[in-house]
């Protein structure tokens, strides 16, 4: 789907977003966080949460080998358990997708890559595209874009609008998510105005991190962005994914989000197609707590595989 | 706008998640707290103290009568005038540090005793009620040794014997804001709690035990509303502090008339919650929520009046409707309740005729769809639109979760309505821009102004009303003026 | 009954949280008054100093950030494990400065106590120091303490336990960190102190007890640009003193002179009041 609105006209309703209070949302996302996931629940919510997953590599050290032995995690990631679910996608580097979409054919997982000059996004336009078209031509069926940080910070949204619309269209049949790294936009204003504008430019998921900055996805930022996403289906008609990353690392936290989910976006958000979670530890916390609802037993290291 | 008809999600269950009702021990029945032992009341045949979410008998509970408050009194002048009057505020200090630790170490215990016998939610009680009691005790403890500096000249004194009569919305909390600085400032007390709420006032009696009080600082004495009469007159108080309804406490202020007994009183509100179109909405509308539904609206400075701008009226009651539809009523020891039991069934009975007259008078109400145990006192939360200043839903304080919800078109025009009324205890104020938060806060005739937040307490923070809300403060530096001779 | 043969203590330094020998690898005898050798103690050295003032300055910010109450709850657990360790203190203190038991004792006590009263002041400091202005214009107005950040103390030579608290603890209640010299001959109570505090949930930085030379160290505590106060309490040597507060000036450090002071009075709130700076901030009230 192409951008919703022509730039100009998408600006100006950025201009129009409400304030976001920190204390107030901080205070909201901690109130959420005191749900107590139990029993069935929690069972339910652990394999939601795995059906979720975006098991990711993205390390300057990955290789052929890395990436298949992840692969392989992805589509099998309880290997005592076949009725554990599958992950919903693997994401790696546009280098790796084609050793990833060899090991992943025939499985049903999506293969995401990063794309324009992941992390920083410090690159020329052309060589951004570029990075999109190969790894979309290797085969990724979803591609996690970066914002151009710097021009949202110096106010130049109509640069990051367009780079939005034209990565989008590079992406061809892919689905694209717009990563705004949240980190470096600092305030929850920017985040609110930067999610509007990524949706309005196309997004078909918008993503807090990269993952590689501090902090990276919070409860509250995510709440956030539930919220814009949901404001923008009741405007537009059309309904955005969010897929926060980084920094989620057990059971418990994801049980946080899927709540937050729940209670904010609604339930039309809680499946893989409109929510993910960028992890790579998480799954094993997820794997252990499972093992342990089934078992009645704490599980250890040793009971889950190193990817 | 579309019609918010939503359900509730079928995808995601949240499970019973249980607090365990092992911690405490409620015991069949309980006697007076005088003199740091627990003693028969002069008559027997109390009354029964029930949980309202399930009706169950919780414990037989003594009716202390003007004889058993004489003895209290006594027993309060005697420590007083031998042991906790002539004690060094750094003494007394110690003993308050204890009871504030004691606290902290039992206040799981003491959170589910508050569930059970108030109905309010396991949630409020672990995460909002007990902290707060605790910290009111810490912070008060850290006065008592340091008066000189509390701005009421060298050496202030204390009054003597309070006689304290509390409610049943915040039962420990209030307790702990009455008794708290009455020890700090040297004075002794007798209190009596709520009828249909003594078992953490009955559990801190124990805890004073634990912490070695001097016998007669503390008397609980236990009871219904002569009980609480009988306190409030006594000849050999010298002090009266009560929270609770605006009538009560105006039968109080005459009462005290001409008996050179010195008075506070917190009493009832109807307090505005002001939207501007400005406002951060998301936030603004967690606030309202906050505002009314927070303690099932049992708050005195609950928002229990919206006003939002005309501009975005419509926005925010479609973002509020949405939210209610994920508050969860039902029983308070669940951790995912957040709307737990009315207190008593004459409470309920109060709400219902409150809110049958609002219908009746063309405003329409609206609840989302609530589970209503079988048992127990509940009222799904309410909120009712095309409410105008002369209903009765927008002047008389039906002390539930139901909210009045009217316009307005200007500031000025804010300020107007929300003043309008004999109360004057809080307010709320929901806007981006600092001048107008400072602006409104200086117009309000509310005791306390929430800028961009409700319901929010502090030991270090005074709280109280205007005009019919009541006079005198709670907390802070200001509050120990009511337990000092100045 | 047999003589049991006792572990002597190693007296360390008290730095970051942790308990580190000098870095010269120094130490200095410590002798009971009677003259008794009791331990070695570390003899700082400046590069001590300047990791002490590093760890709390690294320190000062997530204290001043955290609320009153828990500085506060932080200070009473202070006193608390002070109480479950009197006895050891009171032999420690009477080692150290000699005279009676019952000396001892009372130093002790008040030491405790004086924690206790401490304790109770972080959650009031803006109440007695602070309030709003009624400025002559349409504009809220209010002045606020707030710390001044990293403050050097050289404790008392007196009192090894109660001077080093009456310096110390007031210091850090408004959200200060502290860098703090021990009572030079007398310098073993202090660092056993330290202990008390590494058990109390204070953060790591928040107070570094070193354990040297007055002589050697005053100097570079007083001119180290980031220190923003440095309090001369036991500089006895009145030139030492005047040249400290002379180079404290090159950063303008709020200075506090040497004291005579009797540690075991009643404090006031001269130290609270002096180691605060007040901000003032304007708002206009307007629609």
């Amino acid at each position: 789907m192409t951008s919703l609105l022509a730039s100009g006209e998408a600006l100006a309703r950025l201009r129009g977003l409400p304030g976001v209070d920190q204390v107030g949302l901080e205070q909201r996302a901690a109130g959420l966080a005191t749900r107590s996931i139990k029993t069935t629940a929690k069972a339910w919510g652990i394999d939601t949460a795995i059906s979720m997953v975006d098991l990711t590599t993205l390390e300057g050290a990955d290789t052929p080998g890395k990436v298949r032995s992840l692969c392989v995690k992805a589509t099998r990631p309880d290997t005592s358990d076949p009725s554990c679910p599958k992950v919903a996608a693997v994401c790696v580097y546009p280098s790796m997708v084609a050793t990833a979409a060899d090991q992943l054919a025939g499985t049903g997982i999506h293969l995401a890559s990063v794309a324009t000059a992941f992390p920083s996004g410090q690159a020329p336009m052309e060589v951004k595209v570029a990075d999109t078209e190969a790894a979309v031509a290797a085969g990724a069926d979803e591609i996690d874009m970066v914002i151009n940080r710097g021009a949202f910070l110096s106010g130049r949204f109509d640069v990051v609008f367009d780079e939005i619309v034209a990565v989008k269209r590079a992406c061809g049949e892919a689905h694209l998510k717009v990563i705004l790294e949240t980190g470096e936009l600092a305030t929850y204003d920017n985040v609110r105005t930067a999610s509007w504008l990524a949706m309005y430019a196309g997004a078909d998921f918008i993503k807090t991190s990269t993952g590689k900055v501090s902090p990276a996805a919070t409860l509250p930022v995510t709440l956030l962005m539930l919220q814009a996403v949901a404001d923008f289906r009741d405007e537009t008609g059309r309904q955005v994914g969010v897929k926060p990353a980084g920094g989620i690392r057990t059971t418990k936290d994801a049980m946080r989000y899927l709540v937050t989910v729940n209670e904010v976006a609604g339930p039309d958000w809680l499946s893989p197609d409109w929510f993910r979670f960028g992890a790579s530890s998480l799954l094993n916390d997820l794997l252990m707590q499972r093992q342990k609802l089934a078992s009645g037993r704490y599980s250890g290291p040793d009971y889950v595989t190193v990817d | 706008m579309s019609d918010v008809s939503v359900e509730r999600s079928a995808m995601f269950e949240y499970a019973p998640a249980p607090e365990s009702r092992a911690i405490v021990d409620i015991k069949p029945s309980y006697g007076l707290f005088i003199n740091g032992e627990f003693v028969d009341p002069a008559e027997s045949g109390g009354f029964k103290s029930i949980n309202p979410a399930t009706e169950e008998t919780l414990a037989e509970i003594a009716a202390g009568t003007s004889a058993d408050v004489d003895i209290a009194v006594a027993a309060a002048r005697r420590a007083y005038d031998k042991v906790w009057g002539p004690m060094p505020g750094s003494e007394r200090a110690k003993y308050l540090y204890r009871i504030a630790r004691i606290i902290a170490e039992r206040s799981r215990e003491l959170a589910v005793l508050e569930s059970i016998d108030n109905g309010k939610p396991i949630k409020e009680t672990r995460d909002v009620d007990l902290p707060l009691v605790s910290a009111h005790f810490f912070y008060h403890a850290g006065w008592a040794d340091k008066l000189d500096h509390a701005g009421y000249g060298d050496s202030p004194r204390p009054l003597g014997v309070a006689g304290q009569v509390i409610p049943w919305n915040f039962p420990l909390l209030m307790l702990a804001w009455k008794v708290a600085p009455a020890l700090a400032c040297g004075n002794t007390v007798v209190l009596k709690p709520a009828e249909t709420t003594p078992l953490t006032a009955l559990a801190f009696a124990e805890i004073c035990q634990q912490a070695e009080l001097p016998p007669g600082v503390v008397n609980i004495v236990t009871g219904a509303g002569d009980t609480g009469a009988s306190v409030v007159s006594h000849p050999g108080v010298d002090k009266v502090a009560f929270t609770g309804s605006t009538a009560v406490g105006r039968q109080i202020a005459r009462a005290v008339a001409g008996t050179g007994k010195k008075l506070t009183l917190e009493l009832g509100g109807k307090a505005a919650n002001i939207v501007f179109a400005d406002a951060a909405i998301d936030q603004a509308v967690e606030g309202i929520v906050n505002g009314i539904f927070f303690n099932q609206g049992h708050v005195c400075c609950a928002g229990s009046r919206l006003l939002v701008q005309e501009s975005i009226a419509d926005e925010v009651l479609e973002r509020l409707k949405r939210r209610m539809t994920t508050l969860r009523l039902g029983d308070p020891l669940d951790k995912n309740t957040d709307i737990g039991a009315i207190n008593s069934a004459e409470q309920l009975s109060r709400i219902r005729e409150l809110t049958a007259a609002g219908d009746a008078e063309g405003a329409q109400p609206w609840s989302p769809d609530c589970q209503i145990p079988d048992s127990g006192f509940w009222f799904a939360p309410t909120i009712f639109t095309g409410v105008q200043q002369a209903h009765r839903i927008a002047r008389e304080e039906i002390f539930g979760p139901v909210l009045s919800i009217l316009t307005f078109r200007t500031p000025d025009e804010a300020i107007a309505k929300a003043n309008n009324t004999p109360y004057g205890l809080s307010a709320g104020v929901w806007t981006e821009k600092g001048s107008r938060i400072l602006w409104a806060a200086q117009q309000l005739k509310a005791g306390v102004v929430w800028a961009n937040t409700f319901n929010k307490f502090d030991a270090t923070s005074p709280f109280g009303g205007l005009k019919e809300s009541g006079y005198g403060r709670e907390g802070g530096r200001h509050g120990l003026e009511a337990y000092l001779d100045v | 009954m047999s003589d049991r043969l006792s572990v002597r203590k190693t007296y360390k330094l008290y730095l970051g949280g942790k308990f580190p020998r000098s870095e010269s690898g120094r130490t200095y005898l410590v002798s009971t008054a009677e003259g008794t050798p009791l331990a070695n103690a570390a003899l700082a050295s400046r590069k001590d100093v300047r990791d002490a003032v590093a760890a709390a300055r690294k320190a000062q910010a997530g204290w001043a950030g955290a609320t009153a109450y828990l500085r506060g709850q932080i200070i009473y657990r202070v006193a608390e494990m002070l109480e479950g360790r009197r006895a050891q203190f009171i032999s420690e203190v009477r080692q150290a400065r000699g005279g009676t038991v019952k000396a001892a004792t009372s130093e002790v006590d008040n030491a405790i106590d004086r924690l206790v009263w401490y304790a109770g002041w972080p959650d009031k400091l803006a109440q007695v120091l602070g309030g709003a202005n009624p400025v002559a214009g349409p504009f809220f107005n209010l002045s606020t303490p707030e710390p001044v950040g990293v403050v050097a103390v050289v404790a008392p030579q007196t009192d090894p336990l109660l001077g080093l608290i009456s310096t110390v603890i007031p210091a850090i209640v408004s959200g200060n960190t502290v860098i703090v010299l021990a009572a030079q001959d007398q310098p073993l109570p202090a660092i056993s102190f330290g202990e008390v505090l590494a058990t109390s949930d204070l953060p790591g930085g928040v107070v570094n007890i070193l354990s040297g030379k007055v002589a050697e160290l005053a100097p570079w505590l007083s001119s180290h640009s980031d220190v923003n106060a440095v309090d001369l309490a036991g500089v006895t040597d009145g030139e030492l003193a005047t040249d400290c507060e002379r180079s404290a000036a090159e950063n303008l450090k709020r200075v506090l002179r040497p004291s005579t002071e009797d540690w075991s009075a009643s404090p006031g709130l001269d130290r609270l009041r002096s180691l605060v700076e007040i901000k003032t901030v304007w708002h206009p009230a307007g629609v």
